[in-house]
């Protein structure tokens, strides 16, 4: 399989340590991927500065949701480097600067919704300012706190996954299809969302197979294109 | 929803800054060990409190084995009190296996582990964290019963702090071989008997070091020495156990 990277423009010459700026948030050169000898995606380059989103498109099959697994450190690439922040990206590193949206959302469906977010909370830290009763009542699930996840549907679970997202501290969210079981109303939930995020220095990538309104934000695009084997 | 979308601009009061990395990373607060093994314990009394019949299981399956024990052996006091140790530790090591799959599943199917590896604390901490609740839930009870059961059985009164002494070194010594195991199949979609197939070798040993310190008692002979082996191995598996499930749960997720 082939991809496609739209790759930030270079700048080969070297400049002074004072006056190079800053590395970015994220730097993928040469990453690949295979399964069972058959390439999946890759070689890929790319990189996403803070305050940027990084919106990774494709078909089915073309290998999204294994980006966002390799680089969130589920799946190890076949080949490649990645950086977070200018340094080799370790687990404890990612584990510090990573939020990973996937498809299954990690929540107990016998615990409730409030306890749900307490839990992975005092996994991953969250940040100061938030709390999660009223992360939940932001992502629209006010009064649910004691409704049991297993009562949600497949739509509020995606909205619980939101809150996590927003009380997490990680400056660098990998959302794999956020869009999808969401509403026109959840739709924007996640444009403001990545939007408030991108503002506040982090920055996203977002893997979406379909034609959905992006953000309004400072947006590179990564195309994944699943080969026809030649 | 209009409102709820709305609240995102209130929760930043400082929207109109500049892009700064690092800027929500000095605001965070990151579990450490200590937070981290708070909230996994928690999480796992409220879930085996809303499924307190589960939890339940395993001491009625050891019940079961033990009464049908006495029952086929015609509750005869003198046949009974000469198998009554090793029929507790059969009847413990069957219970813990039974519930052996249960370990990692769950948390594998909806997606758990992958946020226990995205967390910022080592995997094998929480595997160890894990394994002692899934200990403290399934085996503490047991222990707690075995006084009972081995009454049942009509054991020796002598022979019970040894029993005791070796259930406790060697229940824990169980759970952490099985957490390897599990942690092994946890990739297969059904494990089934292979669960069962892949820790019994491992089991044997625990089995007849803690099944003879008692037998050794018994004849009158001093159980210590293979209660210390006992010990010894239990030293072994806290420290390599958790290690070895963390980097099979690595593997089985990739």
């Amino acid at each position: 399989m082939t991809a496609f990277a739209a790759t930030r423009p270079s700048t080969p010459n070297r400049m002074s340590p004072i006056d190079r700026p800053a590395p970015p948030l994220l730097e993928a050169r040469g990453l690949r991927f295979a399964r069972n000898d058959e390439p999946v995606f890759g070689p890929l380059d790319f990189s996403v500065d803070a305050g940027e989103a990084l919106l990774v498109q494709g078909g089915n099959g073309s290998g999204k949701t294994t980006l966002l697994r390799v680089l969130a450190g589920l799946l190890s690439a076949d080949g490649g480097e990645v950086d977070i922040d200018g340094q080799r990206a370790r687990a404890s590193h990612r584990a510090r600067a990573i939020a990973y949206l996937g498809h299954l959302p990690g929540f107990k469906a016998d615990l409730s919704a409030l306890e749900n977010l307490d839990f992975l909370c005092g996994l991953q830290g969250r940040r100061r300012a938030q709390l999660p009763a009223n992360a939940l009542a932001m992502v629209g699930l006010g009064g649910y706190e004691d409704a049991l996840a297993r009562q949600l549907s497949a739509g509020q679970r995606k909205r619980l996954s939101l809150a996590r997202l927003w009380l997490s501290p990680a400056p660098l969210w990998l959302l794999d299809e956020p869009y999808a079981n969401l509403d026109l109303d959840g739709i924007e939930l996640v444009n403001r969302m990545v939007q408030a995020h991108l503002r506040e220095g982090g920055a996203a990538l977002v893997t979406t197979h379909g034609a959905y309104a992006a953000p309004p934000v400072r947006t590179r695009m990564l195309a994944l294109e699943k080969a026809t084997t030649a | 929803m209009s409102s709820g979308v709305g609240v995102i601009d209130d929760f930043h009061p400082r929207r109109n800054a500049e892009p700064a990395r690092g800027r929500r990373m000095n605001r965070v607060a990151l579990p450490g060990l200590v937070g981290s093994a708070k909230a996994l314990m928690t999480r796992d009394l409220r879930l085996i409190w809303r499924r307190r019949g589960d939890a339940l299981q395993p001491a009625l399956f050891a019940l079961l084995v033990v009464v049908l024990f006495a029952l086929a052996l015609g509750g005869e006091a003198q046949a009974l009190s000469r198998v009554a140790a090793a029929v507790m530790w059969l009847a413990v090591l069957l219970a813990g296996l039974l519930s052996l799959d249960t370990l990692f599943r769950g948390d594998a199917d909806d997606g758990s582990l992958e946020q226990w590896l995205l967390a910022p604390v080592p995997l094998g901490w929480l595997v160890a964290v894990r394994t002692f609740m899934h200990w403290a839930t399934t085996a503490l009870p047991l222990l707690v019963a075995t006084p009972f059961l081995a009454e049942l059985l009509h054991l020796p009164h002598g022979q019970l702090p040894v029993l005791m002494a070796s259930l406790a070194l060697g229940t824990p010594l169980l759970s952490l071989l099985g957490a390897v195991v599990a942690a092994l199949t946890v990739g297969m979609r059904r494990s089934g008997i292979l669960v069962g197939l892949l820790a019994l070798p491992l089991y044997v040993p625990v089995l007849i070091f803690g099944a003879g310190s008692v037998a050794r008692s018994a004849q009158g002979l001093d159980p210590v020495g293979a209660l210390l082996l006992l010990g010894a191995g239990l030293v072994l598996a806290v420290v390599l156990a958790p290690l070895a499930a963390a980097a099979a749960i690595r593997i089985a997720l990739n």
